[in-house]
C-alpha cells in the first residue's frame, strides 16, 4: 500500500496535533482549578437557602426577587424553613455579605462573568469618588 | 424480543419521553425549594394612591426646593448642572404647569411656584409606549419603573405630557456625593430614564413619601379609592385642578389653587 502525498499528510497531522494539544502542554504540571476561598459572614451561619441552592441558583433567585418586589409588591420571602427575609439586594444580601470583593467578585472573576448589579446597586463598601 | 424497526422506534420513543420527564421534574424541584412570598406586614395599601398639593402652603421656590432635597437625597438623584439634570420633583410657574392659562391673571398665582412630579396617571402614556415593559402600572395606581429593563429608548419621555421623566445622559454617580448616599436605595446608570416612584419602597414599610413628610402638611398623600380618607376629605372641601386634563391621562396628583 502506498500513501500518496504521505510526507505532506504526516507533517500536517503533526502540526495539527501540536496546535491541538498545546493547551494541555501549556497547563501541564500546574495545579488543578480549586474553588476560591470566600469570606463568609461572621455573624450568620446560614444563608436564606442551602449553600448548594445559593451557589447554583442565586441568579434565578435574584431575578425572581426583583419581579416579586417591584411588580407584585410582595417584598417578603419566606424560605423553606419558614424564616422571613425582605427581598432586597442592598438591605438583605449585602447586610451579611459585607465585602463584595471578597465574596461576589471571587467566583465571578474565576467564571469570567461580569454581572452589572453594581452599576446601580450600591456595594456595601460604598462608592469611591 | 425481535430486533425489528418497529421495536426500535418504540424503545426510542419511550426513552425520549422519560428524559423529558426527568429533566422537567428536576427543574421544578430546584426552583420550588419549599419557599413562598408575601406582602410585608406593615405595608401601606390602597386601591388607588393619590396626592393633593396645597399650593398656598408650598408655593415658593424655597419650600419646593426643600421637598426636592428630601426626595432626591432618599433616592440618590444627582444634581447635574446644565440642561441634562435629573429631577423627580421640582418647581415651575403656573404657565408651565397648567394649560388653563387665562389672561390678566392675579399676581399671586402668576408669581406662585407649583410642585411638579410624576402624576401617576390612570391612563399613563409612558406605560403604553414602553417597548420593554420597564414602566408599568401597579394595581394600586403607582406608575413604577424597573430600571433593569429600561433600554433608554426615551419613548416614555416623548409620551409623557408632563415632562416628569429624566434621562441619564451620563453616569449619575459622577454627580453624587459618595458620603451622602442612601445605601438602602440604588442609583441609576447611564442610559436609563428615571422618575418619581411615589416612594413605593417607603410605602412597603408603612412610611409616607419623603416629600410629604418634608412638606409640613402642604402635601397630603392617601387612598383616592377610600371615601373616608384624608385626601378624599380635602378633595370634597376644596376646589382642585389637575395638570392638562384634556389629554385624558387622569392624573393622580391634585392641586388646591
Amino acid at each position: 500500500m502506498k500513501l500518496y502525498n504521505g510526507g505532506k499528510i504526516i507533517t500536517g497531522l503533526v502540526i495539527f496535533l501540536g496546535v491541538f494539544l498545546a493547551p494541555f502542554a501549556y497547563n501541564a504540571g500546574k495545579a488543578a482549578y480549586t474553588q476560591p476561598k470566600l469570606k463568609m459572614p461572621e455573624n450568620e451561619k446560614e444563608c436564606i437557602e442551602s449553600k448548594e441552592f445559593m451557589r447554583t441558583k442565586h441568579m434565578q433567585l435574584l431575578n425572581d426577587w426583583r419581579d416579586w418586589a417591584l411588580r407584585d409588591g410582595k417584598r417578603v420571602y419566606v424560605n423553606s424553613k419558614g424564616k422571613e427575609f425582605e427581598m432586597s439586594l442592598q438591605k438583605t444580601c449585602m447586610k451579611c455579605h459585607t465585602n463584595k470583593a471578597e465574596f461576589c467578585d471571587k467566583c465571578h472573576n474565576d467564571a469570567a462573568v461580569s454581572p452589572y448589579c453594581w452599576d446601580c446597586h450600591i456595594q456595601p463598601e460604598g462608592l469611591k469618588k | 424480543m425481535n430486533h425489528t424497526r418497529r421495536n426500535f422506534l418504540k424503545f426510542m420513543g419511550v426513552a425520549a419521553a422519560g428524559l423529558c420527564a426527568a429533566s422537567a421534574g428536576s427543574a421544578l424541584a430546584v426552583s420550588g425549594a419549599g419557599s413562598s412570598i408575601k406582602e410585608p406586614a406593615n405595608a401601606a395599601n390602597a386601591k388607588r394612591w393619590g396626592m393633593i398639593i396645597d399650593t398656598q402652603k408650598c408655593g415658593t421656590k424655597e419650600a419646593i426646593e426643600a421637598l426636592s432635597k428630601a426626595c432626591h437625597s432618599v433616592h440618590n438623584v444627582p444634581d447635574i448642572p446644565g440642561n441634562q439634570n435629573v429631577k423627580w420633583i421640582w418647581a415651575a410657574k403656573f404657565s408651565e404647569a397648567f394649560d388653563q392659562h387665562n389672561n390678566y391673571m392675579d399676581e399671586a398665582h402668576e408669581t406662585c411656584q407649583y410642585v411638579l412630579l410624576c402624576n401617576h396617571c390612570t391612563n399613563p402614556p409612558c406605560v403604553r409606549v414602553c417597548p420593554t415593559k420597564a414602566t408599568y402600572k401597579r394595581a394600586d395606581g403607582i406608575v413604577a419603573m424597573d430600571y433593569h429593563r429600561c433600554i433608554g429608548c426615551r419613548y416614555c419621555m416623548a409620551g409623557c405630557p408632563y415632562g416628569a421623566r429624566s434621562f441619564n445622559f451620563m453616569d449619575p454617580r459622577k454627580y453624587l456625593d459618595p458620603s451622602k448616599l442612601n445605601k438602602e436605595f440604588p442609583t441609576r446608570m447611564r442610559g436609563v430614564v428615571e422618575k418619581c416612584n411615589f416612594c413605593v419602597e417607603r410605602l412597603a414599610h408603612g412610611k409616607q413619601p419623603a416629600c410629604v413628610e418634608a412638606s409640613n402638611g402642604g402635601l397630603v398623600f392617601g387612598d383616592l379609592g377610600d371615601a373616608n380618607s384624608e385626601i378624599r376629605k380635602l378633595l370634597r372641601e376644596h376646589y382642585t385642578i389637575r395638570r392638562k386634563p384634556s389629554h385624558g391621562t387622569e392624573p393622580g396628583v391634585y392641586y388646591i389653587i
